[in-house]
Parts: C-alpha cells; sequence; structure tokens
C-alpha cells in the first residue's frame, strides 16, 4: 500500500500532543510510516506507544544534532526516509518546526506543499486537503500536482484515532549541514503553569480583552474558565497590554479555535479577533457597549459590566454543581 | 551590511476579505491592499539596525501583482532604500514553492547578507516562504523570532516554542523570520514621503532573473473548490438589569454547556 510518512516532533524529550491526529491523518491516506528524528539510542522508548497510535514502521533518524540544531535534524531524517521509502504524501503538524521543515523538504524535494489543512482525504491518485479560510468563513479543498505532496495538519484539526499497530523499526544515522541549519543556544521551559485544558483544541473557551482593565482583573477570565473546566484565552490588545502571555492570542495572528463554548470578556470583536472564533458553536459575550461587534456573532449577548455579570454567573454554575 | 526585506502585499484585514469562487484566488480588488502589517515590523527590524549602523542599505522585495508599486512606495517612505518588484503575467496565481524560488533568485540577484521576512502572511497564513527561500539559497533560517539581534557577522534571536521559548543564533549569511511581538514599525513622515517619490523601484520579470516561466519539474498546489460558510447571525441580546449573571447561567444550562 502507499506510505505515508509522518513526522513526529519531540518537546523536552516527550512526543508533541499532534502525534495522534498526525498518524491518524496519515493512516486515512495510506499506510503510515513514524519518522522521528532522535539522538543516539534515544528513540527505542517511543517504538511501542508509536504502534499503539498506529504506526505501522518507525523510521528512528538518530544524529548528535538533535537539540543543538534548529530544524536541520528534521528535515534530514524526513529526506532520508523519502528517498528511502517513497512515499505519496508526507505530513507534518503545521507548528513551526513542522512548517519549517516541510517548507524546506518541499523546496529540496520540488514536492508540492499544501499548508494548514483541516482535513485530508485521498481521492483515487491523489490527496485533497480541506482548509477554513479567512476565519472560517470559506471552506477550500487543494491538492497537489505532481507528486508527491508535503501537507501540514492544523495541530487539533484531526480527532480521530488510528488502529493500534506492530511497526517495523528502521536505524539510521542522518546529519545536517552545519552551515545551512542555525544553531539553539540554549533552551527554557516556561512555567509548568496550570492544569487548565490547552487552548488549541480546547472544547471551551474564555477570553478576556481591553476590557479587564489590568493584569490583575483579568483573574477574573480565569475563575470563570476554571467553573467551566475551559482553556484561558485572550485578544491582541490584551496581550499587548500586558495581562496575558501571547500564547493566549486567539484571532487572525493568534490561535484558531473551535470550541463547543466561546466565552468573550470585555473583548469588542474586532474582525481580527473573530476571524480566530467565529466557527465555535456557541458563542457568549460581555461587553458595556450596546454596540460591540461581537454581539454581531453571540447566541447570547449581555449587555454588561463584566466585573458584576461574572462574578454572579460563577456562583450560580457553582450553586449548580453543588446541587 | 546589505538587507534584503521581504515584503507581501495583501488585502487589510480591517476589511471583509473574499475569495473569487471561480478561481479560488484571493479576490485583490474587493478592499484595499497594503503592506502586510508583519512585514512593516520586519522593516523596522532593518531600519532600526541602519538607525544605528551608518553605511546599512535596505531594500525590499515584493512579488505580486501591480497594485504591489503602492505597498512599495508607503515602505520605502518609512525608510527603506530602495525596491525590487517582481512582476510577470506567468507568476499569477502561484504557489509558495514558486513565489519561494523567485524570491530566492531576486534576493540572489540583489547580493544581501541578511533577509528579514515575517513569520506568516495574514492572507494565506502560510508561514513557509521564509524557510523556502532559505532552502533554495543554501542558508541557515531562524524562523518566529520574537526579539532580534543583529551584529557584524551574526544574527540571533528568541523565538517561542510549545513548551517554553530558545535563544537561537547563525553567522551571515542568513534569512530570518519575526512575529508580532517584534517591535511596531515607525510611521513614514512628511520628507520620509517626498523622498519615497524619488528612490529606486525597480520592475523585473522573470526573463530578468533567468528563470524558467514553467517551473519545469516542480509540483505545485492548486485550489479544486472554494466555498462560502453561512454568515453567522446575532442570537439573543439582554441588557444586564442585576440579574444577567443568572439568566446566562440558564441559558448554559438551557444547552447542556454546563
Ligand atoms: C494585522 C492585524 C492582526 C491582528 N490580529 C489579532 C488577533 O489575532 N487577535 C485579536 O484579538 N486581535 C488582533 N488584532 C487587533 C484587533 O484589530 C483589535 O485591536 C483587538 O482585537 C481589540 O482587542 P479588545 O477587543 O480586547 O480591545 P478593544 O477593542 O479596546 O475592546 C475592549 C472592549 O471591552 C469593553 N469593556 C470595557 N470595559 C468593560 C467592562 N467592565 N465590562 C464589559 N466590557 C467592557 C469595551 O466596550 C470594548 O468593546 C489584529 C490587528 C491587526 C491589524
Ligand atoms: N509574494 C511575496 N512577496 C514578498 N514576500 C513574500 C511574498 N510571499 C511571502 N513573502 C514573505 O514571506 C513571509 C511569510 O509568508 P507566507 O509563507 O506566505 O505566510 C511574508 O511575511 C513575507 O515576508
Amino acid at each position: 500500500m502507499n506510505k505515508i510518512l509522518a513526522l513526529i516532533e519531540m518537546s523536552g524529550g516527550e512526543m508533541c500532543s499532534t502525534t495522534p491526529g498526525l498518524l491518524a491523518a496519515a493512516a486515512r491516506l495510506g499506510t503510515p510510516v513514524a519518522v522521528v528524528a532522535v539522538a543516539p539510542g534515544g528513540g527505542t522508548g517511543l517504538v511501542a506507544e508509536l504502534g499503539s497510535l498506529g504506526a505501522e514502521h518507525v523510521y528512528l533518524a538518530e544524529s548528535d544534532q538533535v537539540g543543538k540544531l534548529l530544524v536541520g535534524p528534521q528535515l534530514e531524517a524526513l529526506s532520508a526516509a523519502m528517498t528511502a521509502l517513497q512515499p505519496v504524501a508526507v505530513v507534518v503538524a503545521n507548528s513551526a518546526e513542522g512548517r519549517d521543515v516541510a517548507a524546506r523538504l518541499a523546496a529540496r524535494t520540488r514536492a508540492g506543499l499544501i499548508v494548514d489543512a483541516v482535513d485530508v482525504r485521498s481521492e483515487g491518485e491523489r490527496i485533497v486537503a480541506t482548509h477554513s479560510v479567512f476565519g472560517g468563513a470559506y471552506a477550500v479543498e487543494s491538492t497537489v500536482e505532481g507528486a508527491p505532496a508535503i501537507v501540514t495538519v492544523r495541530q487539533g484539526a484531526i480527532e480521530e484515532r488510528a488502529n493500534a499497530a506492530t511497526p517495523a523499526v528502521t536505524t539510521v544515522t542522518v546529519s545536517a549541514d552545519p552551515a545551512h541549519s542555525a544553531v539553539i543556544e540554549s533552551v527554557s521551559a516556561r512555567d509548568a503553569g496550570s492544569d487548565r485544558p490547552e487552548l488549541r483544541g480546547a472544547a471551551r473557551v474564555v477570553s478576556g480583552g481591553r476590557g479587564l482593565g489590568s493584569r490583575e482583573s483579568f483573574v477574573l477570565v480565569e475563575q470563570l474558565a476554571d467553573a467551566l473546566g475551559a482553556a484561558v484565552g485572550a485578544s491582541r490588545a490584551a496581550v499587548d497590554a500586558g495581562y496575558v502571555a501571547q500564547t493566549s492570542q486567539v484571532g487572525q495572528t493568534g490561535i484558531t479555535v473551535s470550541p463547543q463554548l466561546y466565552v468573550a470578556l470585555g473583548i469588542s470583536g474586532a474582525i481580527q479577533h473573530r476571524a480566530g472564533m467565529q466557527t465555535a458553536k456557541t458563542i457568549v459575550a460581555i461587553n458595556t457597549d450596546a454596540d460591540a461587534p461581537i454581539f454581531d456573532v453571540a447566541d447570547f449577548g449581555v449587555v454588561g459590566d463584566v466585573f458584576t455579570v461574572v462574578p454572579q454567573l460563577i456562583e450560580a454554575i457553582k450553586a449548580r454543581a453543588s446541587r | 551590511m546589505k538587507i534584503a526585506v521581504l515584503v507581501k502585499q495583501v488585502p487589510d484585514t480591517d476589511e471583509e476579505r473574499r475569495l473569487d469562487p471561480a478561481s479560488g484566488l484571493l479576490d485583490r480588488l474587493a478592499g484595499e491592499n497594503v503592506a502586510d502589517e508583519i512585514n512593516e515590523r520586519a522593516l523596522e527590524v532593518a531600519l532600526s539596525h541602519k538607525d544605528s549602523h551608518k553605511g546599512t542599505e535596505v531594500v525590499v522585495i515584493s512579488l505580486g501583482p501591480e497594485s504591489v508599486t503602492k505597498a512599495l512606495r508607503k515602505v520605502l517612505s518609512m525608510g527603506a532604500d530602495s525596491a525590487v518588484h517582481v512582476l510577470d503575467e506567468a507568476l499569477a496565481g502561484a504557489d509558495a514553492g514558486r513565489t519561494a524560488v523567485v524570491l530566492a533568485a531576486a534576493v540572489k540577484q540583489a547580493g544581501v547578507d541578511l533577509v528579514v521576512a515575517g513569520n506568516e502572511s495574514t492572507d494565506g497564513r502560510g508561514g513557509v516562504v521564509p524557510a523556502m527561500v532559505a532552502e533554495q539559497l543554501g542558508l541557515p533560517h531562524l524562523s518566529f523570532l520574537d526579539a532580534v539581534e543583529i551584529s557584524a557577522g551574526s544574527v540571533t534571536g528568541e523565538r517561542g516554542t510549545d513548551s517554553g521559548s530558545m535563544v537561537v543564533s547563525a553567522p551571515l549569511p542568513a534569512v530570518i523570520s519575526v512575529t508580532e511581538r517584534s517591535a511596531e514599525a515607525r510611521f513614514p513622515n512628511f520628507r520620509g514621503i517626498m523622498m519615497a517619490k524619488r528612490k529606486p523601484l525597480s520592475v523585473v520579470s522573470l526573463a530578468d532573473l533567468g528563470m524558467d516561466p514553467d517551473f519545469a519539474g516542480m509540483g505545485r498546489s492548486v485550489v479544486v473548490t472554494t466555498s462560502a460558510r453561512p454568515l453567522r447571525t446575532a442570537g439573543k441580546k439582554i441588557v444586564d438589569e442585576g440579574n444577567a449573571g443568572t439568566r446566562l447561567a440558564e441559558f448554559l444550562v438551557a444547552e447542556q454547556l454546563v
């Protein structure tokens, strides 16, 4: 059957959370081959887990440059696997690293590149990807002329899981040309943070905007998020004002979310913010300005002050939970 | 030092943006076209280096239709020294791969020490062109930088990762791409606007770059179908009269969301 390579990204010694979705995408298109760049000897522990997620073949590319050079080892791993296995497609997460690797691989092999697919399927000989464009205003399908296809898949977009397999294992050694790679000088881990759900792919999101007024008051957003078991998001204005980290930004230039419930607190609903959340199933907004554009997309809008409405809402949710 | 800044013209994100349902391509006539905000930040990286290092030369390079001239005059008025506009009918609807090989050729012709790009464009949100340009040129690429430091022979930057951040570096020549965390761009002043009119803006074709307009042997991505999704409509809106929090909770219960 047609081989499909999936690049497995590693972060701090762990497989990234994109792994199951990528292997499921690969399984839909053909026989999934997990390709992973690891330090020499560092891959054996991954094989069983990759198999349980559907990999029928694990291609371990060992390199002592892993963690030292940016992108180079992962690129050489995929490049070597492509030459050895002649896949019909390569799937990669649409993350920073994934896009860098996919882009370089496409440029190097002159293959066609499809970016930010939210869905993939095979249609006869070709691979068709679906994209959600301009904040979901359009659904676009694309394909690649001239094989193979290199596809980056939006993180969290594919929820299905592939059937477990017992993978064959190949181990090779790869080496990137240091002259073509950036050097990783240092890595710092973010504070372990909270046990709130990850924003990307969350089923519920509570976001706060400039209307929260200060970093201290932004706690209100977190309190409602915790009462609902939701992830915390924000507008760019709230990020720029320093209320919350940039990794929480929802919108055009932030994360795109598509949750069951999206709650916008003190957010005007600028077009660039809506581009990141308007495909949510249910949208709730609280804003003092009755004319705020967020109300145009809200299923339930409250014209009111977040500092009075939200505490009452939290009370009501808690009262119900303890019944 | 000579720095190239890659500038893409995009539809203004403040307005409704449209795709042509027949071709699946951007409807460039629908709204105002501007230099992408992220590219103004990329230019700022180059200009702030120029401020403190006399003799720095900044060339902006853009591939796109006739209308690109306006975006290029804007960035010239902000302080870039010259502009190159790659314009060729064979590039209509060019995908990222074609865009990147052509930009790489234009960068090569300009002969620069550093290429600065935006991390991703606001229309395509591809975020792949800078890495493809780097691969074509055989250069290191520091991508998704929140902060940049340029020195005589190298470039260093900080980038966010899923689990924290990292510091990366490369010797020059190199390609970098910056995020919207990097410094906001300056505004053009009156003098800049007057001077921009006289700055060199050269229009080059694929033939001028010595390139094959058929891109023989190159795969490409093509749009198969485009469909507009129905617009969202406003639902219930209440004004708080002291019990909105409770009423909102009732709504969430009714929708089985709590
Ligand atoms: C290229 C580009 C990309 C962008 N990308 C993004 C993006 O990814 N994400 C994003 O969010 N923005 C983005 N923006 C910015 C966007 O245009 C808006 O500036 C931003 O979304 C505004 O954030 P806000 O709604 O929090 O702030 P504001 O527009 O200032 O709105 C604050 C709101 O809070 C309300 N308010 C004030 N006090 C209270 C209170 N006590 N109770 C209730 N309501 C209150 C006000 O009525 C107001 O509506 C982008 C802009 C550009 C040009
Ligand atoms: N047509 C173009 N002309 C000039 N620069 C471009 C073009 N397309 C992309 N770029 C550069 O590549 C960056 C990322 O674009 P993209 O990969 O399309 O998201 C942009 O911010 C620009 O710096």
